[in-house]
């Protein structure tokens, strides 16, 4: 299999970083913007859980690993489109 | 050959390995369980756990012995990514997660958060960021990407110095945990204990170094998280019929909340940001997010972490491998407020406000324990109040098997877990440590001709040099175990994070500016611990001492970019060298240093 010539590489990168600066952005809201607001959270409850809270102990923990395993399959599918996924 | 037709077979029948494992020791718990109600007494129980439990790691360890070379540093490279995720998971939750992390939520409420987030978080960045890229890169360390990347021993002996102190301060904690746990479940001094936890962190993993470790790992994983999730499981159920706690302790969250307005307790479990008497505070505010972002870059940047990425086969599982540590990972942090959630009602409905004499059975056995609860009747009224009940952060998790009601044999499992979890850690970090110097520091720098054999007699002699010293010096009891782990992560996050980011997503990183880069921020955030822990600085900004990174940190990044773009780009090898780190599939581009064993 061909290596890629300087465009393809340079487009595959650029793909890679989009996916990078996308899950880099929903990591940080989650990390930090939830957690700002987390008094002004707190003052939903669902089932029994205040929201601020809920978010810090449980949500934002399920995003991160949501974030991971979409990753894992985003970027396979980015490396295979250019043809660079191993065997 | 035949060597090799063990192992592949060993690998395929994975499933059926560790689920006949997983069995056998459900099986052994039911026997002790029956034992207990024949009569036999705890003591036995609990030196039943403990021994059979390392035996069983021993065991693994010596089934892996090996004297190959990739074996021992990268287990072969052959580690499956839901395996290697289980690995991962007992590798990162240590005797800290393991017992004081639920207490730590039940002293500080929201404000102990900071900590379930900072740990977990950390692996988004390492999925993304370095992961993928530093298996292409497929050495044994660390500090040998550095080395490459950076051209040279200057930048890999400042990597060595950035683990070590980071590492080494880890493993200080782990040690004094090992001998805790060791010496309440034994009975024996605790200076004995560290000891006797010693031998066993080194039986795991002194004959097949990575490959041992790796495999001991995954048992420990699955004797830990059957020992966290059991009693809290239990609780729910008899609690709110639902064997699902992380569900059901909304009620207990609920139950608190009212119980705190009867009580007239002021700071609420679950207000966010609010300091001793309940009011919102800004310092607290900006401690919490410090504290987040210092733990989740300095997960990212720990060597003992990012070295379990190098045993998967290939980019792809490496990648899969993170995710499923993150899962693995998940499960015991997402439990852990349940069980501060469950003790906190438990305490506030049937201790607080009741009568000295008639307290909870729990509460009367660990009161007579040294010093992990103190009942005191400060205004002799015979009632215990909130002030007159001071709890340690660490019965939480070992007392739930008691509030639960469960037997005897439940609280060794619990034990059995935490010493499982906090020698998987003292593993993976003491490999960590001795792997550097054996092979950053011995092979590369002072003897690359050594031979197979030497090599491996290096890198074990050095594993037992360091486990005594890390041994000896947790004898001497530090204070602030919590704190150690934090200034670890910490350290990690200032001095290596910035060069293993740049060096992969910005290819205009040079040598001199990765290298100043690094040595000022690790310096910067040094400077802050050690000015503010012995010289009584204050604080800047009232950031926190266990968030020196944030100081630290940038000053890495700004450095390494200003020094960078000062100095002549990289080379054309390096920047195509860079390219190939950052293409999964084909070799890698040549650079002094980049072909591997």
């Amino acid at each position: 299999m061909a290596a890629m010539t300087p465009a393809q590489r340079d487009a595959h990168w650029s793909k890679t970083s989009r996916l990078m600066w996308t899950i880099m952005a929903l990591w940080f809201f989650f990390s930090f913007i939830i957690p700002a607001f987390a008094v002004q959270l707190n003052n939903i409850v669902i089932a029994g859980f205040p929201l601020g809270f809920y978010f810090a102990a449980q949500g934002s923990l399920i995003s991160y690993v949501v974030l991971c395993f979409w990753n894992a399959s985003a970027q396979n599918k980015i490396d295979e489109e250019f043809g660079v996924a191993e065997d | 050959m035949a060597q090799a037709t063990t192992r592949s077979g060993f690998i395929a029948n994975l499933g059926k390995i560790y689920g006949g494992y997983t069995g056998g020791f459900i099986f052994f718990v039911i026997l002790l369980a029956i034992a207990e109600q024949m009569g036999v007494p705890n003591k036995i129980i609990g030196y039943a756990f403990v021994f059979l439990t390392i035996g069983v790691y021993a065991y693994i360890g010596i089934l892996s012995r090996t004297s190959e070379l990739s074996e021992y540093y990268v287990a072969g490279r052959v580690v499956p990514p839901v395996f290697n995720g289980m690995a991962t998971g007992a590798d990162w939750m240590s005797a800290a997660s393991f017992i004081s992390m639920a207490g730590g939520l039940y002293l500080a409420g929201y404000g102990g958060l900071g900590y379930v987030l900072g740990w977990t978080g950390g692996y988004v960045l390492v999925a993304v960021l370095l992961a993928p890229y530093l298996r292409k890169f497929g050495q044994f360390t660390v500090p040998d990407f550095l080395g490459v990347r950076y051209e040279g021993n200057t930048a890999r002996v400042c990597g060595v110095i950035v683990l070590f102190s980071a590492s080494f301060t880890y493993i200080v904690a782990q040690t004094f945990g090992i001998g805790i746990i060791t010496s309440r479940f034994l009975g024996i001094p605790f200076e004995v204990a560290i000891f006797v936890g010693l031998l066993g962190i080194l039986v795991c993993s002194m004959l097949g170094g990575m490959r041992a470790v790796t495999w001991t790992q995954v048992a420990q994983y699955i004797i830990l998280i059957i020992a966290y999730l059991t009693p809290v499981v239990w609780l729910s159920t008899t609690l709110y019929g639902l064997p699902i706690p992380e569900l059901t302790y909304g009620q207990a969250l609920n139950e608190i909340a009212e119980l705190e307005k009867k009580l007239g307790i002021v700071k609420p479990h679950v207000a966010a940001y609010v300091d001793a008497k309940g009011q919102f505070s800004w310092v607290e505010f900006h401690n919490f997010w410090a504290l987040v972002l210092c733990l989740m870059v300095g997960t990212a940047s720990l060597p003992h972490i990012l070295m379990r990425y190098f045993t998967t086969p290939n980019v792809r599982d490496a990648r899969k491998s993170v995710a499923w540590s993150i899962f693995f990972i998940f499960l015991l942090y997402f439990t852990a407020p349940a069980y501060a959630a469950f003790a906190k009602r438990e305490v506030y409905r049937d201790v607080i406000g009741q009568q000295i004499s008639s307290l909870p059975a729990w509460v009367q056995n660990w009161s007579q324990v040294g010093g992990l609860l103190t009942i005191k009747d400060g205004n002799s009224d015979g009632i215990l109040q909130l002030s007159e009940f001071v709890i340690n952060q660490d019965i939480i998790v070992l007392s739930m098997p008691e509030i639960a009601g469960l037997p005897y044999v439940i609280s060794g499992l619990v034990a059995a877990g935490g010493l499982a979890a906090a020698l998987s850690t003292a593993d993976g970090l003491l490999l960590a440590i001795a792997n550097a110097l054996s092979h950053d520091i011995y092979f590369k720098m002072i003897d690359p001709k050594a031979s197979t054999v030497r090599r491996l007699v290096v890198a074990r002699a050095l594993l037992v040099i360091v486990a005594i010293i890390g041994a000896a010096v947790a004898g001497t009891r530090p204070a602030g175990i919590i704190q150690m782990v934090a200034w670890a992560f910490s350290l990690a996050a200032a001095g290596l994070f910035a060069p293993l980011v740049l060096g992969i997503w910005w290819k205009r990183t040079t040598s001199t500016g990765a290298i100043l880069g690094m040595m000022s921020g690790f310096g910067v955030c040094l400077y802050y611990l050690i000015a503010t822990r012995y010289f009584d600085m204050p604080l800047w900004f009232g950031i926190r001492n266990i968030s020196s990174a944030l100081f630290g940190m940038p000053v890495a990044f700004i450095v390494t970019w200003v020094v960078s773009l000062m100095t002549a780009p990289p080379s054309k090898e390096m920047q195509d060298f860079v390219d190939s780190i950052r293409t999964p599939k084909g070799d890698l581009a040549w650079v002094r240093g980049s072909q591997h064993e």
